[in-house]
């Protein structure tokens, strides 16, 4: 029961992440919530393998918390590499 | 120790609700970086201690404890790499006008 609740907070939490993902002015904004976002995710997953009684969805916590670190560093290499090429 | 788990929930509850505050209601983006990271990251690393303390002891508390040991270490320094990047991007912390 506590579960289930805390997974539907979760998804509601995720959502009011993506409006500043949405109405962000700069890129660094949306970097912000993105990052926010992701560390709910994995959380997310983590609580979905517990209800579940299963590990699977530990694994993909584990590879999207990794994906989401090595994507974040990329985002920024990307922006700062077309900065400077300007 | 449900009771604990509870209490866990509802510290992670409280600071995932403070972070969006932070992130939706902060002037500028460093104060809106540091509110939402501080609190995103007590938030998820108090879920994941109370999912390890519900799981007791088993594989399944095992791999989460991999997971929260690199969640603690990748989630300051990506808020680190964010903060370096709009920095060296040349954006002015918010001052308050006298």
């Amino acid at each position: 029961m506590m579960i289930e609740w805390m997974i539907a907070f979760l998804l509601g939490s995720c959502l009011v992440g993506l409006v500043r993902i949405v109405i962000g002015p700069s890129a660094a904004d949306r970097l912000t919530a993105l990052n926010l976002v992701g560390s709910q995710v994995i959380a997310l997953l983590v609580l979905i393998a517990q209800r579940a009684g299963s590990t699977q969805y530990l694994d993909v916590a584990m590879v999207y918390a990794v994906f989401g670190f090595l994507g974040l560093l990329a985002f920024t290499r990307y922006l700062s590499g077309r900065r400077k090429s300007d | 120790m449900n009771y604990l788990a509870a209490l866990f929930f509802v510290v992670g509850i409280f600071f995932a609700v403070t972070g969006h505050i932070g992130l939706l209601r902060a002037p500028d983006f460093f104060t809106r970086l540091q509110a939402s990271s501080t609190c995103s990251t007590t938030s998820v690393l108090s879920i994941l201690v109370a999912s390890m303390i519900i799981s007791g002891l088993s594989p399944f508390t095992g791999r989460v404890a991999a997971i929260t040991l690199f969640f603690a270490i990748s989630s300051p320094v990506s808020t680190h790499i964010i903060a370096r990047y709009a920095w060296e991007e040349g954006i002015v912390p918010w001052r308050r006008l006298k």
